[in-house]
């Protein structure tokens, strides 16, 4: 498979209407089986496991996360939130196709809503990305929030 | 007549088993909580690995006011008042860094040592020094004096008088020893920035909830719960078991082993789940440490370090110790219904990387603002402190296994389904909201 700009840019995009659409199921899919989803807890982070962030989830933990969304006695969310991310066009960093790496840079503004709250972030997205079985996966998608040592209240869904 | 007019009315708000809602819902209440409870008990302040080096500091809060520790010229640690002495502006507006050996006020430039004292002031000859002699001003930074460095944790007390710092604690003090004790160095160190939660609800909910056995089964189903069936699915699993799988697994076990835990409370409003045994016990040992711990302290001591295991030790009135995964929980009045969660993590110096590693999973698993065990936590606080609104029943209830008097002796067992915890803690709330404090005012 020969990759595109083009094509990397409407996979970040399509990531985030998955999720925005609630099809849970499909997201998960777009990971690879050792992919990570990272929300690091402090500006411009570096360590990954030695030190606390706010996600760090393997495919496990995000399957948890997709299931638990779907359970009867999930009591916070009832009711449930929705979620909108408005994403700036992303910019392809790096590429390299026979290294088999991909590097997108995508600023977002999110909006996270559930019963009376509504909730704005705002922050930066970095995936990386691999060819597997002639498709594009996720192999990391770290989520920098430009307030990410803020007190916050829930942010239940996934940005 | 408001709480504020006669604020020994609030006493009445507390019975042997029952709290009425104004403990939780009262913005007066609050405040009375602030300047007598938050004054009259040793509260935490910080800890002395973040200020391993002269003129380093760390910034905080106290109940509502904000405070600086620092490492001293002298080496010792001062808590001082975060305010200039001269016009009232806060000094230090970082979380932490290094001062120096001197504090300046970005204002009118007034400098003060690292214990607080007045170093100087511009252009002074412009002041009759006798005014400035009978001056709060010239007596520099506010230096509490009440504080208490116990094996590395920072405690202050403000009110210049009140109980000292031992027979506040007293034996609750062992859990911090365990944490500390687990370090084959004997020492911790704070890694990292804390999570910070913001919960809408009182802080007094979030304490409660740190002993109540009763909840994680139901509460935590839709998370723990789920992970437990994924594992169950996932069976014969070739390979250790994740690390994940051991820290969330536990919050669903069932009524027996919540029971069988056991809790263990102190005077003074300190207790403890997890006295027999925890949802910490059956953590994977780390490669090499067993061997370290033996080196450091013999066979029969290491095991009985590493056999404790206990679950949440509370030390009244608002932070959590876990020692067997190296955290500690500060939950910080903001309003009657505003509480600040600070959840730090602890590095066991001398021990190996992987134990940090599980700390620090533990902590974004469980305490994060993302985490979807703390979601549902957060979730009961908020319907309650909603709930409270109800003019019918103005009562919170803590009768569960409430059969003998209790609070007669300096340390009691009970089953780990009993409610004594918070029974324990509203007695101490009468008792520290209640203590005469001559430097708070007379009102209460």
């Amino acid at each position: 498979m020969s990759v595109k700009t083009e094509d990397v840019i409407q996979f970040v995009i399509h990531e985030s209407r998955l999720l925005d659409e609630c099809k849970y199921e499909e997201w998960l899919n777009l990971f690879l089986d050792e992919g990570v989803y990272w929300m690091p807890l402090d500006f411009g982070q570096t360590e990954e496991k030695l030190t606390t962030s706010l996600l760090y989830e393997d495919k496990l933990l995000l399957k948890t996360r997709v299931l638990r969304y779907a359970n009867e006695r999930t009591y916070s969310q009832i009711p449930k939130s929705r979620c909108q991310h408005l994403l700036q066009v992303p910019t392809v960093d790096f590429m390299d196709a026979k290294a088999n790496d991909f590097r997108v840079y995508t600023p977002f503004h999110y909006v996270e809503h559930r019963g009376d709250e509504t909730q704005n972030f705002d922050g930066w997205m970095r995936h990386a990305l691999k060819i597997k079985e002639g498709e594009l996966k996720i192999k990391q998608k770290r989520v920098d929030l430009i307030n990410c040592d803020a007190p916050h209240h829930n942010i239940q869904l996934f940005i | 007549m408001s709480y504020k007019e006669n604020p020994a009315s609030v006493l009445d708000l507390v019975t042997e088993d029952e709290a009425h809602r104004d403990v939780y819902i009262d913005q007066d209440v609050y405040q009375l909580e602030i300047k007598h409870l938050f004054r009259n008990t040793w509260i935490y302040v910080g800890h002395a690995s973040q200020i391993p080096k002269k003129g380093d500091f760390f910034t905080t809060t106290i109940g509502d006011q904000p405070v600086i520790m620092v490492k001293h010229s002298d080496d010792t640690v001062k808590v001082l008042e975060n305010r200039c002495a001269h016009k009232g502006t806060k000094l230090v507006t970082e979380t932490h860094g290094n001062t120096g050996k001197t504090f300046q006020c970005p204002y009118h430039a007034w400098t003060y040592r690292t214990d607080g004292s007045l170093l100087g002031i511009p252009v002074k000859n412009e002041y009759k020094p006798a005014n400035l002699e009978r001056s709060c001003a010239q007596k520099g930074l506010t230096a509490l004096t009440n504080v208490h460095v116990y094996r590395d944790f920072v405690f202050a007390r403000l009110s210049e008088n009140g109980i000292s710092f031992e027979d506040y604690f007293g034996d609750a003090l062992s859990s911090i020893d365990n944490m500390v004790d687990r370090s084959p160095e004997g020492r911790l160190e704070i890694v990292g920035n804390p999570l910070r939660y913001m919960n809408h609800c009182n802080w007094k909910m979030l304490v409660e909830n740190q002993t109540d056995s009763f909840h994680p089964m139901i509460v935590h189903f839709s998370s723990a719960g789920t992970v437990k069936r994924m594992w169950e699915e996932m069976q014969p699993y070739a390979g250790p078991t994740p690390m994940v799988v051991e820290c969330i697994v536990p919050f669903a076990q069932d009524y027996d082993f919540y029971k069988g835990m056991g809790i263990r409370i102190w005077k003074n409003g300190h207790g403890h789940t997890g006295v027999n045994f925890s949802i910490h016990s059956d953590y994977t040992e780390a490669s090499g440490y067993f061997e370290l711990m033996i080196k450091a302290y013999g066979e029969t001591r290491a095991k009985a370090i590493l056999d404790e295991n206990r679950h949440n030790t509370i030390y009244f009135p608002n932070i959590m110790v876990k020692g067997p995964i190296q955290t500690l929980r500060v939950f910080k009045p903001l309003a009657a219904d505003r509480t600040l969660v600070e959840s730090w993590i602890f590095r066991l110096v001398g021990a190996p990387d992987m134990l940090l590693e599980r700390t620090a999973m533990y902590n974004r698993l469980i305490n994060a603002p993302t985490s979807i065990v703390g979601h549902d936590d957060t979730e009961v606080y908020e319907r309650a402190q909603e709930g409270l609104k109800c003019h019918g029943n103005k009562w919170m209830n803590f009768q569960r296994e409430f059969f003998e008097p209790e609070g007669n002796s300096p340390v009691e067992e009970y089953s780990g389904h009993t409610e004594a915890q918070m029974r324990n803690q509203f007695r101490a709330w009468k008792t520290f909201m209640h203590t005469v404090n001559p430097d708070a005012g007379a009102d209460l």
